[in-house]
């Protein structure tokens, strides 16, 4: 039995887990199962990776299978790392085509949540890029999955949070670059229409997002900073810059839980506010900065999800239809700024839609932040879900850990279809997370 | 596309046999002399795992330079066809091959205990002196034996594992004095706890437990200077040296 939560450290729950050393294990594993599923590196904030009954783990899955340097296409298993993608290949010229916001997760993983990045409005989710998949069934059978090869399967899969089988193996594209530099561009927005204007204007850049300070009230709700990148190419390398740097790591650690005081109101506040103040010094200004720090700023802080203190946090994320967006968007951001629920890491971004039948994106704007686990916080984002249903939105199942089931089916529209794919395969009751469970998906 | 792709790593040419290749350690000695440009023959029991770790080696540095021999360790009659198999002489060998097996069990069944000293002593020894012969006279080479810590003094909780260990630890200490005039190199490495499926489930200490990497560092780096006995971590070296000075008397009392 293992004590089980995800990045979030919240819920946690006692359960069975079992390891899976190859492929041929993890499907042997998954025959006959009830109540499993699988688990990458627990980068999920939530549920999603806690099984019904059993949990199984597939980071022994982590051999690397074929790589075509001409099609850019990479086959590996499912339990290797996007750290260890980027660290082989990024040197030979190629990174992923989109990256989540940590470099600590798995092959599988990524294709389970359809994650997405800050390219999602041109390159879509990871999703769009997988050519195949391998998935072991819990009747024995292992298949492979394209999108014209039991295409039902595959659109189920990606983005089916583990629940139509055990992802054994993939094949998906990498993008070649010319160094490991992104140049980018900051803009300073001074409250919400201009952030969600920026935003569009910014659409032409091959990656943009804004982080925004959702304490900042009045008049400068919603200001934001947007951070347009562009991939630098070799010639925009000042002399001594390294083509390909690797990843730093180890330079800063939560070495031990906090306590849950140190991030209150008054501390998040005055961080954003001196955060927002530097960036918007450097509006319009473009400067060079590698890869690590401009796809995952956190991954070099080890363990920062123990500054929450004891209880966790909840992440939150959810998308808005962009007609009423800004509308909806602003009433939450008002919900949140006059509760004095700050979030350190709060960002903005314009979607399109994903990959899969259950996958979170579709056209709206998106808002993620994350509150320090208590009542009233989990209130107040039971409030935001309503909003969120209201204007036709949903929350992202791979960050969820408290929606209401009402929540979900106003937001999914594929829910029957998922279903009905999970029944044909025989695989309902076999596959399901404590997630599933509370969904009752 | 093609022009932007460049391979990690330009090839020496050069060519490393690992005798274990579907261990952990003999996985990661094999991943960093590829880094180094080094091409690979993988010998292992079981071919289809081996190709599993060949494949993943030659993805992660582009080349294609990863061969998979099958080799029974207990079946010593076939090592010379083994070694003919391989095509040329490799450069360097090192030998992986290991079965830390079940004391207790070992002692009241002389079968598990027999397949303990064969796959620790007698199957690598062999291998290795067929493959020293070649080697000598080729008129050089290195040869590396993972052996263990666990063979330097023998103690009641794995004994049987441990006398297979210091066996083959006398083993290429022998070769190494035999060949001392060649300039084919024996070192004995002794890794000490590493964090691998043999040692799954196990809770050991974090200061004295190394990772496979770490092992297959301290190994790529015996290709260069003159070791003879390494211990992977040095506070090895030093608790040993302790465990071997101990008095029989004394040590005999011990719960080791």
């Amino acid at each position: 039995m293992k004590d089980l939560s995800g990045w979030g450290r919240y819920p946690r729950q006692i359960g069975a887990q079992t390891t899976a050393a190859t492929p041929d294990e993890a499907a042997t594993e998954t025959t006959g199962s009830a109540g499993l599923i699988a688990r990458g590196l627990g980068r999920s904030y939530g549920d999603a990776a806690i099984g019904r009954e059993t949990t199984l783990s597939m980071t022994g899955l982590n051999r690397m299978q074929s790589f075509n340097p001409e099609t850019g296409l990479l086959a590996t298993e499912a339990g290797v790392s996007l750290d260890d993608i980027i660290a082989c290949f990024l040197p030979r010229g190629y990174f992923p085509v989109v990256v989540p916001g940590t470099r600590f997760v798995t092959v599988g993983g990524m294709i389970a949540s359809d994650i997405h990045g800050k390219n999602q409005h041109n390159d879509g989710t990871f999703g769009h890029h997988v050519a195949w998949l391998k998935l072991a069934l819990p009747d024995g059978q292992v298949v492979c999955c394209a999108p014209h090869e039991n295409a039902a399967l595959f659109q189920a899969t990606i983005g089916g949070m583990g629940l139509t089988g055990t992802i054994l193996a993939a094949g998906f594209r990498l993008r070649p670059v010319s160094s490991g530099w992104i140049r980018q561009t900051t803009h300073a927005a001074k409250n919400l229409s201009e952030a969600i204007a920026l935003l569009r204007q910014t659409e032409k850049a091959t990656y943009t997002v804004a982080w925004i300070d959702v304490l900042a009230r009045g008049a400068s709700l919603g200001r934001s900073l947007i951070l347009a990148g562009e991939h630098a190419t070799e010639d925009d390398l000042p002399g001594g810059y390294k083509q390909f740097p690797p990843a730093r790591t180890g330079r800063l650690g939560v070495p031990v839980e906090l306590p849950g005081w140190v991030l209150n109101t008054a501390s998040v506040s005055a961080f954003n506010a001196l955060y927002y103040r530097r960036g918007a010094k450097r509006s319009g200004q473009t400067t060079l900065v590698p890869w690590d720090s401009y796809f995952f700023p956190l991954d070099s802080i080890s363990n920062w999800n123990r500054i929450y203190g004891p209880r966790g946090f909840v992440q939150h994320q959810c998308v808005i239809p962009n007609e009423d967006a800004e509308q909806v968007m602003s009433t939450i951001l008002d919900l949140l700024s006059s509760r004095g629920e700050g979030s350190f890491l709060a960002v903005l971004k314009c979607l399109g839609p994903g990959a899969g039948l259950m996958s979170f994106p579709r056209d709206g704007l998106t808002l993620a932040l994350d509150l320090p686990v208590s009542e009233k916080g989990l209130g107040l984002l039971a409030e935001i879900d309503v909003l969120v249903a209201q204007a036709g939105g949903r929350i992202y199942l791979a960050k969820d850990a408290c929606q209401s089931r009402a929540t979900f089916s106003a937001g999914y529209p594929n829910i029957a279809a998922f279903r009905q794919v999970r029944q044909d395969i025989g695989v309902a009751g076999h596959m399901a997370s404590k997630l599933s469970e509370r969904l009752a998906l | 596309m093609t022009n932007l792709h460049k391979p990690k790593s330009i090839s020496t040419g050069k060519r490393l046999l690992v005798i274990g290749g579907t261990s952990d350690i003999g996985r990661a000695v094999a991943d960093a002399y590829a880094a180094k440009g080094w091409g690979v023959a993988l010998a292992a029991r079981d071919v289809e795992r081996a190709r599993r770790n060949a494949d993943d080696i030659q993805t992660r540095h582009g080349t294609d330079h990863v061969s998979v021999h099958p080799i029974d360790i207990l079946d010593t009659a076939s090592f010379d066809a083994f070694i003919d198999s391989l095509g040329a002489l490799p450069d360097s060998i090192v030998c992986v091959v290991g079965m830390l097996g079940d004391q207790p069990r070992a002692q009241g069944d002389p079968d598990h205990a027999t397949a303990i000293i064969r796959t620790n002593f007698e199957g690598p020894a062999l291998l290795l002196e067929a493959l020293a012969g070649r080697l000598a006279a080729r008129g050089d080479g290195l040869i590396v034996g993972v052996s263990s810590v666990a063979g330097d003094r023998g103690r009641a909780s794995n004994y049987v594992y441990g006398a297979s260990k210091a066996g083959f630890s006398a083993y290429l200490s022998g070769l190494r004095n035999r060949l001392s005039q060649t300039d084919v190199r024996v070192v004995t490495v002794k890794p000490g706890f590493v964090r691998t499926s043999m040692t799954e489930g196990m809770d050991l200490p974090g200061a004295l437990t190394a990772a496979p990497e770490a092992v297959a560092q301290r190994i790529l780096g015996l290709q260069t200077g003159n070791a003879n006995v390494v211990y992977v971590l040095s506070a090895w070296r030093l608790i040993m040296g302790i465990i071997r000075a101990l008095p029989e008397p004394i040590f005999k009392r011990l719960k080791l």
